[in-house]
Parts: structure tokens; sequence; C-alpha cells
């Protein structure tokens, strides 16, 4: 657009600027104090309220939550499952994507109405909790995986992906032998590394962040993800349910030790989202057209 | 050999000459039905079982029966739900929280959005939106759990600034009055920049020469975005307002589950952490899901109702 010299103009652009670097601080400085105070020991962070940059540096929160073996086994789980539910969840959403996209298979019409009634209506948690159990995965980690393992939304994105790219490269490829597989995973999904990357993204962060279908599906403690201990260290021990604590006489854990658990939990994502950031929002839009 | 003739010839209405054609065309296709099995059968398996396990809302569903074996007992559970005080409550509950969902939450990403519409200059419209963006893939348990260290009672910033001012400190998580203006507040960080995004690219494919024209004709800055910006995502605000409304008892487990306590269950309790506590923790499988049942099809009537509606005035549903 054409910068606008005039005062009003001046005046209005300022304005907003303000306003809106005051949001992204609002958005910002809660992260930037919590891995602040994940950094310090107590003592500085009673003495000196309100921490942003500390005085006194500390590893101390972290050799505790580290010392023993729970955290491990919490980061190991959201781990594995992570990486194994991203990849099955993106194999089978580009199969059925590309299937779907293909404008000469019988039935796509009706199996895409399927897919987009579930949008609209589901079951709900009882019932679906009830499939699960009848198929023995409670307290299995394929339960954190396979009821969730497409999202609609995500594979009409690719579908709709999928549709634009053009069927002369797909028919050329027919020509020279290849199948519907050889055309997908040669042709296909190489032309389609933006919206992979997205729906990648989106499926990997709702694994790690997997929370619900823990609580749902796993009885057993020693299988918990990390975004459930993390609400058994930082939520339930916030002076709330007592109760609710393992052990009611532990005193509630320091400041900077839930801190530390916040940073932990976080941080692959902020690793990933800088990487793949410049992808999403493309994603997003795509999902948004109509198909 | 039809296909190498790449004249994209009026696609012929599929009036099959015989079944030959049809098994035929289906043969040619077989690995493209292979691709659908897993997709298909993961909708079926934990979409559409689901679905059908709805109907244990009309029995005395009792897990060593099943649901050949179980009794049937009509609406019970239904009539249970109406007459139930505590559903009320809930019912309430849910609807604050969506009603503040719809009039605190909903306008701000479209402000958000226009404001940084505003701002002249890639570097900084990139950057804000990468700040933006960033709570949306945190977890609502990282979300609840930085506010919880930074509220809580011992230590936390928040009771330290107040007391630093000589305020009383306030215990904001166990305190009832405090659990809605948390509740939308940590959903406003999370999500308001997300949700720009849509708007964002509605925005980017209005014609730049409607601006030209509206300044010839003397239109500050705000009259272009009031009388420009605004009408031109008009669509894109309604259809995602219609999306909205259709969640209106969906508010989502995860969030409020975090919140609620036994201090503060009276107006944190909403349906779905109801179901879960009343179906799970209870076993009371029927009558939660008959609460569950309830949730979707009023979500599926508004929908439709405000679809329809947004059609009769002349706007664009979305379906």
């Amino acid at each position: 657009m054409v910068e606008d010299k005039t005062i009003g103009g001046r005046i209005f652009s300022a304005i907003n600027f303000t306003l809106l670097a005051i949001i992204a601080l609002v958005t910002v400085l809660p992260f930037v104090h919590v891995v602040a105070g994940s950094f310090t020991t107590s003592a500085e962070i009673a003495a000196n309220k309100f921490v942003l940059i500390p005085k006194v540096w500390s590893l101390d929160a972290y050799k505790f939550i580290f010392s023993t073996n729970t955290l491990f086994k919490a980061m190991g789980v959201s781990i594995g499952v992570t990486v194994i539910g991203t990849a099955f969840s993106m194999l089978i959403t580009s199969l059925m994507a590309y299937a779907l996209a293909r404008r000469d298979l019988d039935g796509r019409k009706v199996v895409n109405f399927l897919v987009v009634f579930t949008m609209l209506f589901h079951g709900g948690m009882i019932p679906t909790f009830l499939v699960v159990k009848e198929l023995g995965l409670i307290d299995s980690y394929a339960a954190l995986i396979l009821p969730s393992a497409i999202s609609a939304f995500n594979m009409i994105i690719l579908k709709n992906f999928f549709q634009n790219i053009p069927e002369g490269l797909e028919e050329s490829a027919k020509i020279d032998g290849c199948n519907d597989f050889g055309i997908l995973f040669r042709i296909v999904l190489p032309l389609s590394l933006p919206a992979l990357a997205t729906i990648g993204l989106f499926y990997s962060v709702t694994y790690w962040n997997t929370y619900m279908s823990a609580i749902l599906y796993l009885d057993d403690s020693s299988k918990w993800p990390i975004q459930v201990l993390l609400r058994q260290i930082v939520v339930l021990a916030s002076g709330m349910d007592h109760s609710a604590t393992l052990d009611a006489t532990v005193p509630p854990p320091d400041q900077t030790i839930k801190m530390a658990v916040i940073v932990v939990a976080t941080l692959p994502i902020l690793m990933v989202y800088p990487f793949l950031q410049k992808h999403f929002a493309k994603g997003a839009m795509l999902g948004s057209m109509k198909g | 050999m039809q296909e190498l003739t790449a004249q994209p010839a009026p696609q012929p209405k599929r009036i099959y000459k015989s079944n030959s054609e049809l098994k035929k065309r289906l043969w040619r296709n077989k690995w493209l039905y292979v691709m659908l099995t897993p997709g298909v059968l993961y909708f079926v398996i934990f979409k559409y079982f689901p679905m059908y396990g709805l109907i244990i809302a009309f029995q005395d569903y009792k897990p060593y029966q099943g649901i050949t074996g179980s009794d049937w007992v009509g609406m019970k559970h239904f009539s249970r739900l109406f007459t139930e005080p505590d559903f009320l409550n809930i019912l309430v509950n849910t609807l604050i929280l969506f009603g503040m969902n719809i009039l605190i939450y909903f306008p701000i990403p479209i402000i958000l959005a226009l404001m940084l519409n505003e701002l002249r200059g890639t570097f900084f419209k990139r950057t804000f939106q990468t700040l933006f963006y960033l709570p949306h893939f945190m977890s609502w348990v990282i979300v609840v759990s930085i506010s919880f260290v930074m509220v809580t009672m011992d230590g936390g910033i928040i009771n330290e600034l107040l007391a630093y001012f000589g305020f009383e400190k306030i215990n904001f998580l166990l305190n009832p009055s405090w659990f809605r203006p948390m509740y939308i507040i940590q959903v406003i960080w999370r999500e308001a920049g997300w949700g720009t995004i849509i708007y964002l690219a509605a925005i980017a494919a209005i014609d730049p020469g409607l601006y030209e024209a509206a300044r010839m004709d003397g239109a500050g800055r705000l009259r272009q975005v009031w009388h420009i910006t605004l009408p031109a995502i008009r669509g894109v605000i309604i259809t995602l307002f219609i999306l909205k409304i259709g969640s209106v008892l969906d508010l989502g487990f995860e969030h409020v589950y975090l919140l609620l306590n036994s201090m503060n269950r009276e107006v944190a309790e909403i349906i779905d952490t109801y179901v879960y506590t009343a179906g799970l923790r209870q076993g009371q499988f029927s009558y939660s899901t008959a609460i569950g049942f309830f949730k979707s099809i009023v979500g599926l009537i508004m929908v439709m109702t405000v679809n329809k509606i947004s059609k009769k005035m002349g706007e664009e549903g979305v379906y």
C-alpha cells in the first residue's frame, strides 16, 4: 500500500504500532518469565520478586527434575508417540487424501460426506471410550495414537492441495508405467512439500500435546506422557486439590521446579516452530479453500 | 488409450452403459481403493462406531452385558437430564462460557487482523505474526501451567505484584469468581493471534484499487477500514461465526478440566467435564452418553439453523 503521509495517518500508524507492540509483549512475557525463573534459584525468586532476567543463574531446578527417571520416562513416551504417531498419521492421511482427490474414483462423494459429517457430529467421549476399550487399547500407547490418527481437517487441507496439482503430470507418469502408489510417492508427494510440512507440524504438535487421550485411556501412571506429568506437578500442586496429589505430606514443588518442567514440555515446540513457521500460515489458508 | 488424448472433453455424465464398464473402472482404480481403506477403517471404527454406540443412551448399559445385552429404557436418561437440578446449573455454566467466547473472544482476532493489516513494513508485520501465532501451539496444560505459576499464592508473580503495590493477595485458583475471567484470558492468550490467519488471508485478497479510490475521495485510514476492509471480510466473519455457534455446548474438555477444582466446581463444571465425571469416574455410562448426545444434537441443530438464517439474509453459508 502507498505510504500515508498525512498527520492523521502518522498518528494512526504510531498508535497502531504501539498497541501491537504491547500485545506482543503480553504474549511473550509469560514465556520469558517462566524460562528465566527456571534458570534461577528459589531464593532468588523469593527475594527478587518479579524475575525477567535473573541475577543469579542456576541449574538446580533442572538437576532436580532430571534426578529421577520419571521425567525421562515421560519425555520418552511423548517423543515416541509424536514420532510414530506423526509418521503413521501422515501416511494414512496422504493415502486417503490422494484417493479422494482423484475425480475418477467412484464413491468419493460418499466418503467425502462421511468425513465432513464427523466434523459436525460425533459420538462423544463415552461411546468413543467404549470402542477403545472393546479394542483392548486401554493402557496401551496405541490408545494415544489410533483414536485420533486422522484429523478430518488435515485430510481436507491435503486433498485440496492434491487437487490443485495439474493432472497432466499424473497422466504422464501413468504412461510411463507407474501405478497409483508410484504416482503418489514419486510425483504427488514431492510436489506437496509445503502442504505436508503444514499438516506434519499440526500432527506432531497435536501428538506432543496429547493429554486428554492419556487421561481417558491410560490408568497406568508409568505410561504417562509429559503433558499429564506436567499437570500433575504444576496444576494439581498449585494449592488446588491436594487430595489429588500423590502424597499430601510432600510440600508443593518449588516455583523454579514447576517452571523447569514447563520449559521442558514446551521446548520441542519452540524448537520446531521457527523451522516450520513459514509453511503453516499458507497451509491454514489452504484449508479455507472450497474443494 | 483414450486417456492419452489430453483434450478436456466435457465430462460425460455418469450413466453407465453396462455393469462391465463400472467394473472395469473399479478394477482400474483398485490401488486407489487400497489407499482409501486405512482411512475409511479409521473413520468407521473411531467415528462411526461411537455414533452407533450412542444408542446406549437409551439403555441401562452394563459393561459386562454389552450393547446387545443391556436393557432398553427409552428416554429415561434424557428425562433425568432435564429434571436434575445439577444439570441446569451445568448447562448455565456452559452457556455463560460460550457467551463469553462469542462476546469477548470472537471480535478480538478480527480487530487484531485489522490492526496487523494497517501496519506498514513487512518486517514488523512478520515479527508480530510470528509472536502472536506461537501460543496456539502450546497445549492447554502448558497454558494453564504458565498461568498457575504466575498467579499462585506461594510466590506467583501476579500476587507478588499485588502485594508490592499494597493490595491484598488474591487466591485466583480457588476463588470461584476468578474462574471465568481466567478462562477467557487464557482462551484469548492462546487463540486470538492464530485466529487472525483466516482474516488476514481474506484481507490479502482485497483489490488495492479500492483503497486508492477511497483515498481520492478523502477517506482517512479508519474510514477505509470501516468501509472497505470490514465489508470485504464480512463473508469470512459470518462463516466463522456459524462454526462458532455450532460449538455452543462443545467447549472442549481439556481446558476447563484443568481449571476445575473442588472449590470452583459450582461455576466451572461444564457439560464436557460432567460427562467425564459422571461417565468414567462414576460409571454412569448411559446417563453421561445421553448428555453427550444432547450436546452433539444441539450443536448440529445450531449449525444448520444459523446456516439457514445466514443464507436467507443473502450471505454464503458454510455448506
